[in-house]
């Protein structure tokens, strides 16, 4: 089992949604996040007081997977989330030892 | 056969017409005096009923105005400052100024309305009018001649109201709720109370209608409202010193889209405080709305103008910061000039209030949280002087020689002796609000402590003063 973990603009949302749901991805969790990778930030005036916002709000989405649909997932994420921009974003893939389903205790890649 | 029986029937009906002619003649001649008494009393019953007319009109503009005022406090003001303040301060902000329309009302029913419209000295009011006595349905023609007296009371009340609630921008996020209920009671009688005497009240030193030593022209309340809460503000924001972490810490507004609402409000309120000034339905009141609309337009193309130029882009928060700055410079001359004054006057106090706020407050490195001195204080100082310059007697003949002639009213109409009077009502607002407010933050910093501790500011004033939170956002609560 494999975690991926992908950090995407706010607007992409909906298309890498669209496009693992079409992979058979069938869970996910989204939250939304703020942070910046190499995109730096930008400045906001409030009646002429200058404030720097560095953090930009992003979506970040994690879903554990089978290791035969890491792949898929991987190519299906960063082909919806891609505009070609600095601020696209990037996917994490770590190990999982394991996986419990809450409801009735199944473990491992049943669970998922 | 029907012919004949018709021509009778016309003749009959002559004779008995000529017959009735006659004597209504007759009558006329004999009882010529009581006919006369009669339409004495008609003309009589016609001017009462006429004068009952125009004073229902004026009542009814009148408590429209008074209605709109109140709205400016809460929600506009409550709204403006509420969404300049960050999220954890938004209720005890929006508290602050709601508080004001419930003590200042009180307050103003027992002694304070007595104090600045009583009849009393040059500078203050005396105690006929204690708990509203003498305050009804009869009208005081010194004030309104038109109105009852307890509508006048009540409009000017919700002046009261607004001017200490303007304050609370310049110590917003820190001050304790006890110390500013406190501040605001000993304010509204020691500073606002012979201010508002001064300017409006009978017999007051700086009186332009009721033949004052100095008549100011303080249409709306430059002074008396603008000048002495811009000013109290500017002093309590330096004696408070700065919220903790400012300015290296970021404390940008946490909903301009509040703010924006509020300031839309504000300006519709506004034609209640200016328009109503005129304290009839008549064409100053008209004169006096055209003008406030104007500088308000003017003032917030100015200030937004202004900060394109230094920063590149045009902000929601520069345009309406902008239309409350026209608004405030055009209270004191909105029923003394005509529109194109109005335009000049507003483009000149949002490029003056942008500056104050954006550098002069910056250079000067005090915390006036949301800017109270910036624009009240300085929009009304500015606004007050222009009244002075653009003061027009064809808009409004206030001052008459003894024949009721006109005389000139302002700088440009050749009374430069205005822009002393104007001079000496800005020196005396700016006075009294600088010793007045340090006086009372003495006392009640004294008494009760100005500050929350720092772990409550940092917590935040709505939990720490209030037990409560504006936006409660967590799952639990679903």
């Amino acid at each position: 089992m494999t975690k991926v973990e992908a950090v995407i603009q706010t607007s992409r949302l909906d298309a890498v949604k669209t496009a693992l749901q079409d992979i058979g991805v069938e869970g996910m969790t989204v939250i939304e996040v703020r942070g910046h990778g190499l995109q730096k930030g930008h400045t906001e005036f409030y009646r002429g007081r200058e404030y720097t916002v560095d953090l930009l709000p992003k979506i970040k989405m994690e879903m554990v997977l089978p290791d035969d649909l890491v792949e898929k997932a991987v190519q299906a994420i960063a082909g919806a989330a891609r505009t070609g921009k600095i601020g696209d974003g990037k996917i994490f893939l770590s190990r999982i030892d394991d996986a419990i389903r809450i409801r009735n205790d199944e473990r491992g890649e049943t669970a998922l | 056969m029907q012919k004949p029986f018709a021509k009778w029937f016309l003749l009959v009906l002559i004779v008995v017409s000529f017959a009735n002619l006659a004597a209504a003649q007759g009558l006329g001649t004999s009882g010529s005096s009581s006919d006369a008494a009669s339409s004495a009393d008609r003309l009589a019953k016609l001017e009462q009923q006429a004068a009952d007319a125009k004073s229902s009109a004026d009542n009814a503009w009148m408590l429209i105005s008074s209605a709109l005022v109140l709205m400016m406090t809460g929600p506009g003001l409550a709204l403006f400052y509420g969404g300049l303040v960050r999220k954890k301060n938004v209720l005890a902000t929006m508290m602050q100024s709601f508080a004001m329309m419930a003590i200042v009302t009180v307050l103003w029913a027992l002694v304070e309305y007595s104090l600045a419209f009583g009849a009393g000295n040059s500078f203050i009011g005396g105690l006929h009018n204690l708990f509203l006595r003498g305050v009804g349905a009869q009208p005081d023609p010194d004030y309104a001649a038109t109105i009852p007296l307890q509508t006048f009371m009540v409009y000017q009340l919700m002046f009261a109201v607004i001017t200490p609630a303007l304050i609370t921008g310049a110590f917003a996020e820190r001050m304790k709720f006890s110390a500013m209920a406190l501040f605001m009671i000993l304010w509204s009688l020691l500073v606002y109370a012979p201010m508002a005497h001064m300017v409006w009240g009978k017999g007051g030193l700086l009186n332009a209608s009721l033949g004052g030593r100095f008549p100011t022209l303080d249409f709306a309340g430059g002074t008396v409202v603008h000048i002495t809460s811009g000013v109290s503000a500017l002093v309590c924001a330096i004696y408070l010193g700065r919220r903790l972490g400012y300015p290296e810490e970021p404390m940008p507004p946490h909903s301009v889209v509040l703010s924006f609402m509020g300031a839309c409000l504000l300006w519709v309120g506004w034609f209640g405080f200016n328009a109503g000034s005129a304290l009839n339905a008549g064409s100053l009141a008209t004169s006096a709305f055209v003008a406030t609309h104007f500088a308000a337009a003017a003032a917030a193309l100015g200030w937004a103008l202004a900060e394109w130029v230094r920063n590149g882009k045009p902000s929601v928060l520069g345009g309406i910061s902008g239309a409350v700055a026209g608004l405030v410079a055009i209270t004191p001359a909105a029923g003394f000039v005509g529109p194109m004054p109005a335009l000049v006057i507003g483009a000149i106090a949002g490029v003056f209030c942008y500056t104050m706020v954006a550098k002069v407050k910056a250079r000067l490195g005090y915390d006036d949280s949301l800017d109270a001195f910036g624009v009240h204080g300085a929009g009304g100082t500015i606004g007050a002087l222009l009244t002075g310059v653009f003061a027009s007697s064809v808009v409004n003949p206030i001052f008459k020689n003894s024949q009721g002639v006109a005389l000139p009213s302002g700088l440009i109409e050749g009374n430069s002796h205005q822009m002393l009077n104007q001079l000496v009502g800005i020196v005396i607002a700016w006075g009294l609000a600088i010793v007045g407010t340090l006086v009372i933050l003495k006392v009640v910093d004294l008494a009760v402590g100005l500050r929350v501790s720092d772990d409550h500011e940092v917590q935040g004033l709505d939990l720490s003063q209030h037990g409560e939170e504006g936006y409660y956002w967590e799952a639990s609560a679903s």
